[in-house]
């Protein structure tokens, strides 16, 4: 996997970048060139809140190559005060204790070691709130 | 546009068939069609792939499967929609007839995964690589998404989908081509080992591989080929975002209810028309969200339908005849033709033990991706 493919992503997957539409402002994660709400080009930078709301979730036993260490895992469906939706692990918990409602924090951590090479990814997970 | 008959089907038993190459498969499934017909030539080929770059390192269909049944030289091309490659193709092959640029089409749809792959990366190559996947993300784990959210919304219960499990099964036991022909019981079901919950094993549709095959020719040829030509009355394809966060709720499809509506206007029916549906249960909250999508059942009355029998063989419409994905097997780009191959049988009276008496409208319903892609076609009997 050649890395220009994440150092493209830096912005939105290590920053949290995303952008607010001009004409009907919601909220798009990552950024794109058409607003998928209104057909809109015209963009303000926007930033998303390290804090966000579990909509729905699963906890993964049977889990790809790269991610076998870690299972079981959860994996949700997050959503922050912004509107954006984003899809992450929950880390630092009991799994059996996430479900829609949960309130979370977004960390930055490691999210695996891609293939033979082991490249380092890294991103956002969601830890569970106070 | 003309009207569309479907004059000729075949397919391979689905499995894990060691002995049998992508190739192979295509043209066993191929000459059966072929040979239901009697048609001794073709003026187009559509085949449906999903990843046969992936499970076996071959691209370029068209022209290798014409060649393999002795057609190189005619329109040949690959359609490819993840999961719901079939029924793409099925489609394509439809437009071309209905449009009058061909006469005689075949439609095929093949997939061979057990050939050492790595099936679970595959696959989920059909969702979004850097929004899902790049974080974990399998296609169990999508399905289990939205299940917890259905489960959530509308109150759709672990049993509940078990039951979808136990139904195809029971349908699938009395199909000599599915891949696992038993019975499993509910308690079996809901012991099975846990893959992405809230979804078992036994949710699970399994790996397979397979191919499916049909001839499409205009309903007023159709009578050179059969007596007993099937008619394609409607066909309707939706899409929605790959990634689930971009929809508006994850507990519905909303690309199978376009694709459906699309379908029953151009076929002049309604949902309490269809008398027999194979839809695509590659989990079984799949089954459930679909049959609700499709209007077959109430929303969120999904599993409560399979629980009570509704949708079992000799209910009011019964759902996956076949053994559905789970039961008969599931080759992702030969499922859609496969589907249609059912309801074609059941038209036809063909569909033994598994016959649903007096068929005469019935539906087939693929899915690609986590309903990104739906398509949706409606037989009927001529």
């Amino acid at each position: 996997m050649p890395s220009p493919r994440y150092w493209r992503a830096i912005p939105s997957r290590l920053r949290l970048e995303a952008v607010r539409c001009r004409s009907c402002e919601n909220v798009v994660y990552p950024s794109r060139r058409i607003c998928p709400h209104c057909h809109g080009t015209e963009w303000d930078p926007a930033e998303l809140s390290r804090t966000g709301e579990v909509v729905t979730s699963t906890i993964v036993h049977i889990a790809p190559d790269d991610f076998a260490m870690e299972a079981p895992y959860v994996l949700a469906l997050i959503e922050t005060p912004e509107g954006a939706r984003l899809m992450l692990q929950v880390t630092d918990c009991d799994p059996e204790d996430i479900g829609p409602g949960t309130a979370v924090n977004l960390e930055f951590r490691r999210i695996r070691a891609e293939g033979n090479s082991g490249i380092l990814c890294y991103g956002f997970k969601a830890v569970p709130a106070g | 546009m003309r009207e569309v008959a479907i004059v000729g089907v075949g397919m391979t038993p689905f499995g894990e068939l060691w002995n049998d190459s992508l190739r192979g498969m295509f043209a066993q499934a191929a000459s059966a069609a072929m040979a239901d017909a009697g048609a001794d030539h073709l003026d187009g080929l559509y085949v449906g792939n999903m990843a046969g770059g992936q499970f076996v390192g071959q691209e370029h269909l068209g022209p290798l499967m014409a060649s393999q049944i002795g057609m190189a030289g005619i329109p040949a091309t690959r359609v490819e929609s993840a999961c719901a490659s079939g029924g793409a193709a099925l489609r394509m092959a439809f437009i071309e007839v209905a449009s009058g640029m061909s006469d005689l089409v075949m439609a095929a749809g093949v997939e061979k995964m057990n050939d050492g792959a790595d099936v679970t990366e595959i696959l989920a190559t059909a969702a979004d690589q850097e929004l899902e996947c790049y974080h974990g993300a399998t296609f169990p784990a999508l399905y289990a998404l939205i299940a917890r959210a259905h489960m959530a919304t509308y109150g759709t219960t672990e049993e509940e989908m078990s039951w979808v499990s136990v139904k195809n099964h029971r349908h699938g036991a009395k199909n000599p081509k599915a891949q696992f022909p038993r019975e499993v019981t509910l308690e079996q079901v809901m012991a099975s080992s846990k893959v992405a919950e809230p979804l078992r094993l036994l949710h699970c549709s399994p790996v397979s591989d397979g191919a499916a095959a049909m001839l499409l020719c205009p309903l007023d040829q159709a009578g050179r080929y059969t007596d007993r030509p099937v008619k394609i009355l409607g066909t309707g394809l939706a899409t929605a975002s790959l990634s689930l966060a971009d929809r508006k709720s994850p507990a519905i499809l909303d690309a199978v209810k376009d694709s459906a509506v699309r379908a029953y206007k151009m076929a002049g029916v309604g949902p309490t028309d269809i008398q027999v549906a194979e839809v695509h249960d590659c989990f079984a909250i799949a089954e459930i969200c679909c049959i609700e999508a499709l209007g077959l059942v109430e929303q969120g009355k999904g599993g409560a339908a399979a629980r009570d029998g509704m949708t079992a063989l000799g209910g009011k419409v019964p759902v996956n005849t076949s053994g559905g994905l789970k039961s008969k097997g599931h080759p992702v780009g030969a499922t859609g033709i496969a589907q249609a191959i059912e309801i074609v049988e059941q038209l036809r009276g063909e569909s033994g033990d598994r016959q649903v008496k007096d068929a005469e409208i019935g539906l087939a319903q693929n899915m690609g991706g986590s309903g990104a892609s739906s398509v949706v076609h409606i037989l009927g009997r001529v």
